[in-house]
């Protein structure tokens, strides 16, 4: 029988990233969108750095960083007594960065489809910006956020390098599914393998299948 | 009251174009705004709105000042009294068409309004009906009703009836004439139609290259003074026929078409989709080409 916890321990993970990033990607893509600032295509290149950088350059920063040798580490465990190294919290970090563009992405465009006279209506109407953003535009791109929580969802699940340089594979703290498939790889046991890498892949086509039925369906069916 | 100077750069498809524009306008005046594309009209609108910005602006309504630009006085866009209809209406597809009438309601406010103005535009059927399926006109009354649920001090209507047809576009007119009474709006409407700003406007001014060129009443702007005549009709020319040795101008105006006859000479002056005033002394039709 084949051990369950790294698909709990995964989708925990992709649930986790999935909140903080919604949370962090709807602000900073409105900035992004509507923000006049010069430096703001330096923001976006960091946003969308992760789309580009091997996983394991990432993955390899974040490890010297959070390292209690090194300062960041240090100040973490000092003052907030928290340690990102080969623990789960440390997983959720390295997730939450990697994943940005794949939220980030979808949301940016959806804003900066919406026509502009939909907020300015809504300001002319007398609404702040927030009353703006959460009754006007959040309902109305709201395939973009769907896009944007499902391929969150799914990359982190599928979080491969990041994942082994930060957290290694500890069981039930930061051993998720890819390493899993890995580890049982490693110690020639190809029928676990196997039913990970299944399972795995059956997700990954389900999930992009349901992107592509929300996205063919938006623009006739969505209201 | 409404006192408006604005000096602002535009940059457009021709360069650099300075926008030098200052007006006056009494309470429940209806003022239309006329000129070619691209002149600058939407961007008055805007800065009156408070959604662009002009190096050196001065806006005062009702003795509220709204813009100084010396003073550094800038009005939010939500505390300016304004209702603005938009070219493309901007109304909200997450909502209903009465949701999108209720969205411009404050707390406080009566919510009997939103169901008195849907009963005047004639959108109770339709009132929980998403705007994407409703037609062109429906739309447009939508936005209408919906720019007046706040009881705005100035209702800005930016070219609002380009769109529809010219049936739908006179009963349009009669919903913009009824709402500005009704509420006693002062109303700025853009508008490159001149039967319409005939009907609704008490003022014109006309505007090229970011200056006005001419203001006054509508005849006054579009007519020549010199004619004295027993009517008067501003309209467009939608064919000219030869018949014979003489020619047959066909004008559109409102909803009638009125044929002229012109002779060979006259005909080199005039072609299709020129505006023209008719006019008629004791007999004779006569037809000019106005600027």
């Amino acid at each position: 029988m084949i051990d369950l916890q790294p698909f709990w321990l995964t989708f925990k993970l992709a649930i986790i990233t999935t909140i903080i990033l919604f949370i962090i990607a709807v602000p900073l893509a409105y900035w992004i969108a509507y923000s006049r600032m010069r430096y703001k295509a330096i923001v976006e290149a960091i946003v969308s750095l992760p789309l580009i950088l091997p996983p394991s350059v990432l993955g390899f920063y974040l490890l010297i960083a959070f390292s209690p040798e090194n300062s960041f580490g240090i100040f973490l465990n000092k003052y907030f007594n928290i340690r990102l190294v080969f623990t789960f919290e440390g997983l959720v970090v390295a997730s939450v960065l990697y994943s940005l563009p794949f939220m980030v992405n979808p949301i940016l465009s959806g804003l900066k489809n919406l026509p502009a006279s939909l907020q300015e209506a809504s300001f002319t109407l007398g609404k702040s910006k927030l009353t703006t953003l959460i009754k006007i535009i959040l309902p109305n791109i709201r395939t973009s956020l769907l896009t944007g929580i499902i391929m969150t969802f799914a990359h982190t699940v599928g979080e491969f390098g990041v994942v082994l340089m930060v957290g290694g594979s500890i069981p039930k703290e930061t051993k998720v599914v890819s390493i899993a498939i890995y580890d049982e790889v490693e110690s020639m046991n190809y029928h676990n393998a196997n039913i990970y890498a299944l399972i795995l892949f059956v997700f990954a086509f389900l999930i992009l299948i349901t992107v592509h039925i929300i996205n063919n369906n938006s623009k006739t069916r969505l209201y | 009251m409404i006192k408006f100077r604005v000096h602002k750069t535009l940059h457009t498809a021709e360069g650099i174009m300075p926008l030098d524009i200052s007006f006056e306008l009494e309470h429940g005046k209806l003022l239309s705004i006329y000129g070619n594309s691209g002149v600058g009209k939407t961007t008055i609108l805007r800065i009156l709105a408070g959604l662009t910005s002009a190096e050196n602006l001065q806006i005062e309504v009702d003795n509220e000042v709204w813009d100084d630009s010396e003073k550094n006085i800038h009005l939010a866009i939500k505390k300016r009294s304004v209702g603005f209809l938009f070219q493309d209406y901007a109304l909200f597809p997450n909502l209903t068409v009465k949701e999108n009438l209720a969205f411009a309601l404050n707390k406080n406010d009566d919510k009997k309004l939103v169901d008195e103005l849907l009963e005047l535009m004639e959108l109770q059927q339709l009132q929980s009906t998403k705007p994407l399926e409703l037609s062109g006109g429906q739309q447009q009354r939508v936005a209408l009703a919906r720019a007046i649920v706040r009881k705005p001090k100035i209702l800005l209507l930016d070219e609002p009836l380009s769109a529809v047809d010219d049936e739908m576009r006179f009963k349009l007119q009669d919903y913009i004439l009824k709402t500005h009474q009704q509420y006693k709006l002062t109303t700025i409407l853009i508008s490159h139609h001149l039967p319409e700003i005939f009907r609704l406007a008490d003022h014109v001014m006309m505007i090229d290259k970011g200056k006005i060129i001419k203001e006054g009443s509508p005849s006054n702007v579009f007519a020549e003074q010199r004619i004295s005549s027993k009517f008067k009709v501003i309209g467009e020319i939608i064919a000219i026929k030869k018949s014979d040795i003489i020619y047959i101008i066909s004008v559109l105006s409102a909803n009638n078409i009125i044929k002229v006859i012109a002779t060979e000479d006259e005909i080199v002056n005039f072609k299709v989709g020129q505006k023209v005033l008719v006019a008629s002394k004791a007999f004779n039709p006569l037809i000019q080409a106005i600027p």
